[in-house]
């Protein structure tokens, strides 16, 4: 289940340089760098508090970056709030979805950004597309896009998100915890769905905790320590052993920090 | 706005693998895939029921079982008389709980709305009295009305309420013109005034922050004083006014009647069938004829009923033939289409049905909910100071307790007994008419029996009001059993 572009080495879409972040006297994150490739899932992991959240923050616009670049297809590009992000073609999948419970799916979809003629909404239109794209995501388990998102099931909604999250030319897409609050076979169908995105093309930031789900989906497994990456590693090399030493401290055999890096953090 | 969404358009990444789908393949959008016959629309609206959405139907049983037990309290109730009176009875609740919807569809409430409608009724029926506002009141009064229309032009310049500003702009017209003192000027200065007075509750609220029961709550009492500077502590009457009086008095035409009847009922039909037709043609989802055909013959029937029966004389005394649609029905329906066609049909509607479910869900999407808020509140206030007119109309004139009491409350009741809740997210303009009605009805009805103490009134009122919560509390707790 693992087709599509992943072999294909592709410049990054999405990079940062060098990222800088602190609140206050507290440093969170430490000469970040990542890259993000077209058609491949980036997992992003690290124990509570790495800066994961605050890194998916400072790239959409809502902190503010110290130092650093981000680059976006090349260029140094500055984002002072969401929508900017999205406007480059980055959106955001926030784990709490952010979904309107008394609005339908295809409301949902198209909220603020709704098709209109001469002021009026076009209900069948967006209709029509809603489906579109649920269906190029092969979505097959909800029975009506008009359905209320209120009687969704879990899984359900995280896949209206997501489908609401791409439905926009967008090119880059952060997942943060999908799955955390899901059953097993909805978790299934959400990471299904998430390989699809990257087999589509997009490149996928997943945030998670669960090694299950990383090992199963990324292509690029990138550790946050303390604020620092402290490894980049081909999901392929790895093993789960070594990804929880990274997140746990820091280094696995030789790679990860230094030694001394690694404990001054602490 | 205008991207397309690109995803469906890409190749479809291959069947997945895996136990995709918990509702087997077969369910992918099978309610989609044909067209909405009378049986979808029977088995999605007895879905709707089960899941904990009753709609109007607790309502109109309501009215359904009021009426037969009014009936069988006295034999005067279902006169045409007697029914004819019902809108006019109604009608100010009616049109001021319309405009409490949009508050209530954001989860907020406007407690003023009822004395903020009578003191726009109260300014108009001054000016009317004494040629002119200017006349009117003092000139400090005049004075400080003027420049609070200006501020809340500016507030709604800057909180981007373009049409409440361009609204609040032409009573300022109004006011420098002195057209304030011909009947129609009056009561359109009034609506401007009610604009005004939203834009600067939906300010306090959205922007400065303050919740809006508090705002509320001040402002129910503050319009109560300032309706007595306007009307000098004097009560006045409008009944000489014959296009005030008549809102909640007269009758149109027997043949205006008809003609209002066939094209409302004439738009729907060609309406829902052009959007059928145009659906189908598309390979959108469509409704089909059968359906659209049924349900527009029952809205015809019933508005064919109803106009024969409002156009035969309903004076029971010979001689003055009372006949035609109250323009106390004709114009709280137009006006609730009107609120239906913006909450379901503009992006606006949208999101404030949006805001009123997931503010925050809105707010990442790019709506801008203070906006919303703003916008909601001047609606309300707007349809409040029509609701105040309508009152007076009804009252015969401006009283110096215009608007207060129980008048608020019970247009909440109505848009609850409706079926609009009151936590946001779930309403419907229509749920204000109903509401209304069973409102009204109760007092209609125990007034036609002497021996029946008129105390009985609000606890009848009290009771349908929390039968009507529990029902809607109930079918609450099922859906979510389920
Ligand atoms: N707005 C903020 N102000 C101060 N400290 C913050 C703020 N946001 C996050 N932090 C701190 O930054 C660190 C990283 O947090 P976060 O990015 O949420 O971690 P993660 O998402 O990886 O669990 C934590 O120590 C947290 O307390
Ligand atoms: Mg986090």
């Amino acid at each position: 289940m693992h087709g599509g572009g992943r072999q294909v080495v592709a410049d990054p879409i999405l990079e940062t340089r060098d990222l800088n972040k602190s609140f206050g006297a507290v440093q969170v994150l430490h000469d970040v760098s990542i890259s993000v490739y077209p058609g491949q899932v980036t997992a992003l992991v690290g124990d509570n508090g790495a800066g994961k959240s605050t890194f998916v923050k400072c790239i959409a616009g809502i902190n503010s970056i110290d130092s650093g670049e981000v680059r976006w297809q090349g260029k140094p590009v500055t984002v002072h709030d969401p929508r900017e992000a999205a406007a480059l073609g980055i959106e955001f999948v926030y784990q709490d979805l952010a979904l309107a419970d008394n609005l339908t799916i295809t409301q949902n979809m198209y909220l603020g950004r709704e098709i209109r003629r001469g002021g009026f909404l076009v209900n069948g239109e967006m209709e029509r597309k809603a489906r579109e794209v649920l269906t190029g995501l092969s979505v097959r388990t909800v029975s009506s896009v008009r359905q209320l998102v209120a009687s969704l099931s879990g899984g359900q909604r995280q896949t209206v998100a997501i489908a609401k999250a791409v439905l926009w030319n967008s090119k880059v897409v952060f997942l943060d915890e999908p799955t955390a609050a899901l059953g097993v076979a909805q978790t299934r169908q959400v990471l299904d769905l998430v390989r699809r995105l990257a087999d589509n093309g997009l490149g996928v930031v997943l945030i998670s905790h669960n090694m299950n789900d990383v090992m199963e989906v990324a292509d690029r497994v990138v550790a946050l320590y303390l604020g620092r990456v402290a490894a980049e590693v081909s999901r392929s090399d790895t093993s789960v052993t070594q990804i929880v030493e990274l997140i746990t401290t820091g280094r696995s055999g030789d790679i990860g920090l230094s030694r001394a890096t690694a404990s001054e953090s602490i | 706005m205008t991207d397309e969404p690109k995803l469906g358009k890409r190749p479809v990444a291959g069947p997945a693998a895996g136990p995709d789908s918990f509702l087997g393949k077969d369910s992918a959008f099978a309610l989609d895939d044909e067209p909405l016959s009378i049986g979808h629309a029977i088995r999605s609206y007895v879905n709707r029921l089960r899941t904990g959405d009753p709609g109007a139907l607790p309502s109109i049983l309501g009215l359904l079982v009021l009426g037969f037990i009014f009936s069988r309290v006295s034999d005067q109730f279902l006169s045409l008389n007697n029914i004819g009176n019902l809108p006019g009875q109604s009608a100010y609740i009616a049109v001021i709980a319309l405009g409490l919807i949009f508050v209530l569809l954001l989860g907020e409430i406007d407690l003023s709305a009822g004395t903020a409608g009578g003191v726009c009724a109260g300014f108009a029926a001054q000016a009317l009295f004494s040629g002119g506002l200017k006349n009117g009141v003092s000139g400090a009064l005049f004075w400080t009305l003027a420049c609070f229309m200006v501020l809340s032009l500016l507030l709604g310049v800057w909180l981007k309420a373009w049409t409440g500003a361009a609204v609040v702009l032409i009573g300022l017209l109004i006011l420098t013109f002195g057209l304030e003192k011909h009947v129609l000027g009056a009561m359109f200065f009034a609506v401007t005034l009610g604009t005004a007075i939203g834009i600067f509750t939906g300010w306090l609220v959205a922007k400065v922050g303050i919740p809006s029961f508090v705002v509320t709550l001040a402002l129910f009492l503050a319009w109560q004083g300032v309706l007595l500077f306007a009307l000098n502590s004097q009560p006045v009457g409008i009944q000489s006014y014959p296009y005030w009086y008549g809102l909640a008095n007269n009758n149109m035409s027997n043949t205006w009647s008809w003609v209002f009847t066939i094209v409302l009922v004439g738009g729907y039909l060609g309406y829902t069938l052009l959007r059928a037709i145009r659906a189908r043609a598309k390979g959108l989802i469509a409704e089909s004829m059968a359906l659209v055909l049924v349900r527009g013959g029952l809205l015809a029937a019933v508005g064919v009923v109803i106009t024969i029966l409002a156009c035969q004389d309903r004076n029971p005394n010979v001689g003055f033939p009372i006949s035609g649609i109250p323009w106390a029905m004709s114009i709280p329906i137009v006006l609730m289409i009107a609120a239906t066609i913006a909450l379901t049909k503009t992006p606006w509607g949208r999101h404030l049905f949006a805001t009123g479910g997931n503010a925050e869900a809105a707010r990442r999407a790019g709506i801008d909910v203070v906006h919303i808020r703003v916008t909601a509140f001047t609606v309300c206030s707007s349809f409040a100071a029509l609701g105040g007119i309508f009152l007076s109309s009804s009252t015969g004139g401006a009283q110096l307790d215009l608007g207060a009491g129980n008048i608020l409350l019970f247009a909440v009741a109505a848009a609850v007994i409706g079926g609009t809740s009151l936590f946001g997210g779930r309403g419907k303009p229509r749920d204000a008419i109903i509401g209304a009605l069973v409102i009204a009805i109760i007092p209609n009805g125990i007034g036609l029996k002497p021996s029946l103490p008129a105390q009985w009134q609000t606890v009848i009122t009290g009771a349908v009001l929390l039968i009507a919560a529990t029902v809607d509390a109930l079918s609450r707790r099922s859906s979510s059993r389920r």
